[in-house]
């Protein structure tokens, strides 16, 4: 596999002339970067994406207004390239004054905390129920399996939204609802990953010598379950995202004036007829920041599977 | 066939009972006394309070509450709305037909077009063709429902008025439900303009309802086509000199629309949770909004049977998948 350090032969390869964990992890990153790169949609998906990342760090420098002031007199006004526009407010105003731009702006960051909690929650507790009942199979595993299909039996959108209601609405009761919907998948990855895994050498051999279960699990097999994680990963990012929005959309999630897309849609609802700019834009970067993530997850999963690879 | 039936069954029988406990402990963890919200804004006196308690079994141990609930369940008594007082069961069967009404055009629509939009994507695979399809599913799959239907209102109802925002049917009709489904129901009536009302009620709704099963069956159908057409014997099938479309049609859709059927099938969950985002939109009288509904009303009678419907319809379908595709590929009976 090709390195890009060929100046110095030792610096890749270790005394014994094998390489190093550090040389065998760049080669590894440059054959990922590789197969990725053929994916056009996902390069543009992974710009896109860094794009939105920029826009919500320094959301405050590049925001015209404030996502929460109020200009009094200024309600409902159009985008700056229709009649009546100004480029005070390049995107229009919603119904209280507020500019639609710089709500979006810090919209970003909203949507992209959620994905960020909902799947760091989601892959944390999936992987390790997953791990416990790939691992010890059995009556655990039965126990496990079977509470992860009752979860799976209701539509996920539902089962979060009766969860916010018994926990109350707000955005942090929503991440958590939406995460414990994602999480079974991450359970079932991971469960067969490791019933893949834990029958192969390498692991019987780390066994012999003497590793305990808890290395087995987290050292021994875990980094080798992890390509699926990955793609699941990305793709439950997007899929948060789009359930915090509905969820805000039904009035469940984030709490108006929060700058959330999904709530500033649910505000927008009543002058969809009249305004159409305040319901447009911001399931506009909705749409654009899913698609750009699930561009991303496609190029992902072809680059991780090696069955794809070959062909 | 019996014992894989079977053998499927005996799996579904403690999801479902899990299901029950998550619904009937949904009805006890919810901040409030369903006693006092019995009361709504009335004062309770505190002798009334204990005896509503005990009427309504409040006050037994919990397992003992639970066996009473599930006893309903079994016999068909999921107890009554604490809004309207009628039993949770006839409204759920009351506004079923309008979201499987919606559900059955929404799943007509994506599979009538996602299947050959797959197949021609495969076959044309590389092709810009394949490219566009592949990108037009993409963005469906990443549509967030609920925006899609607003821009389908203000483009087709306020711009172009063509559709209407809300409902089932106009107001101007009216005759009573015979199956619950307003197409057939308004050809019933015989009222003239009747069933055009309907159909122009029902096109944005499963328009929006259609978009994510449509792409993923899209894309499905492709992939699956797509491995097919590398199989051995759709080359054996071409070397004889058979025309493409007997290739295609005959050999190799036959046996890529395997996994597209089980796709069609895990659609339900999709299109259930779709309801709820689309009936809410469109004011659809179905159990998605009624759901949505129940919630906010704080009707907890109905948010526990209705979850346990809805989670049963469910698990039925996927039973019945199961089932069909065990028919269809022997090989994972066993």
């Amino acid at each position: 596999m090709a390195t890009t350090n060929v100046k110095d032969p030792n610096a890749a390869t270790g005394l014994e002339g094998r390489p190093t964990v550090a040389a065998t992890r760049r080669a590894m990153l440059a054959e990922f970067w590789y197969y990725f790169r053929q994916n056009r949609g996902a390069v543009m998906g992974l710009v896109v994406f860094l794009l939105i990342v920029l826009v919500a760090i320094f959301a405050p420098l590049i925001a015209p207004h404030d996502p929460a002031m109020q200009v009094r007199g200024s309600f409902l006004v159009p985008p700056v390239w229709e009649a009546g526009g100004s480029w005070e407010f390049i995107l229009g105003t919603d119904a209280v004054g507020r500019d639609i731009l710089s709500r979006i702006l810090y919209g970003a960051r909203f949507s992209l905390f959620i994905g960020l909690v909902v799947v760091a929650l989601a892959v944390t507790v999936g992987v390790i129920v997953g791990l416990i009942a790939g691992y010890f199979r059995g009556a655990v595993d039965t126990i496990i399996m079977r509470l992860m299909d009752i979860i799976l039996a209701f539509p996920s959108l539902l089962l979060a939204l009766v969860l916010v209601a018994v926990l109350g609405p707000g955005l942090t009761n929503a991440m958590i609802a939406i995460a414990l919907v994602l999480q079974p998948h991450f359970v079932r990855l991971t469960r067969a990953a490791v019933m893949a895994e834990k029958g192969r050498d390498y692991v019987t051999a780390a066994k012999v010598a003497g590793a305990s279960d808890l290395r087995l699990m987290f050292k021994t097999i875990l980094p080798n379950c992890t390509a699926p994680l990955i793609v699941q990963a990305t793709l439950s990012f997007s899929n948060a995202i789009l359930d915090a929005a509905a969820l805000g959309f039904l009035g469940m999630g984030a709490q108006p004036p929060t700058p959330e897309w999904g709530t500033m849609l649910a505000e927008a609802r009543e002058f969809i007829l009249r305004a159409w700019w305040v319901v447009t834009f911001p399931g506009l970067a909705i749409l654009i920041t899913v698609l750009a993530i699930n561009l991303m997850g496609d190029g992902l999963r072809d680059a991780l599977d090696p069955k794809l690879k070959r062909s | 066939m019996l014992r894989f039936i079977l053998g499927r069954l005996a799996v579904l029988i403690p999801t479902f009972l899990g299901v029950s406990i998550i619904a009937f402990t949904f009805i006890r963890i919810l901040p409030g006394d369903p006693v006092m919200l019995m009361s709504g804004e009335r004062v309770m006196s505190e002798e009334r309070y204990l005896e509503l308690t005990h009427q309504l079994g409040f006050d037994r141990p919990l397992w003992v509450q639970y066996l009473d609930f599930l006893g309903g369940v079994l016999t068909g008594d999921l107890g009554n709305s604490i809004v309207t007082r009628r039993p949770v069961l006839s409204e759920f069967f009351s506004l079923f037909p309008a979201t499987l009404e919606l559900s059955l055009c929404a799943i007509l629509i994506a599979v009538l077009l996602g299947v050959p939009l797959g197949i021609v994507a495969a076959i044309r695979r590389g092709s810009w063709l394949d490219q566009s399809i592949m990108g037009f599913a993409l963005v469906g799959y990443s549509m967030p429902i609920f925006w899609w239907g607003l821009l389908l209102i203000i483009l087709f109802s306020g711009v172009l008025g063509w559709t209407p925002v809300s409902g089932r049917i106009s107001l101007l009709y009216f005759f009573p439900p015979v199956t619950g489904f307003m197409l057939i129901d308004s050809l019933l009536s015989g009222q003239e303009g009747a069933f055009r009302s309907a159909v122009s009620h029902l096109v944005l709704p499963s328009i929006v309802l259609a978009t994510i099963p449509l792409a993923v069956i899209a894309r499905q159908t492709r992939s699956a086509m797509l491995e097919v057409l590398g199989e051995d014997y759709v080359r054996t099938a071409r070397a004889k000199g058979l025309p493409p479309r007997c290739v295609i049609g005959l050999h190799a859709l036959r046996n890529a629309l395997i996994p597209v059927i089980t796709t069609i099938g895990l659609q339900v969950g999709v299109l259930m949770a779709g309801a709820i985002l689309t009936e809410t939109i469109f004011s659809w009288p179905g159990i998605g909004k009624w759901m949505v509904d129940s919630v906010f009303r704080r009707d907890y009678a109905v948010v526990q049977g209705g979850l346990l419907l809805i989670a049963g319809i469910i698990m039925l379908v996927n039973l019945i998948v199961d089932v069909l595709y065990g028919l269809v590929n022997p090989r994972i009976r066993h």
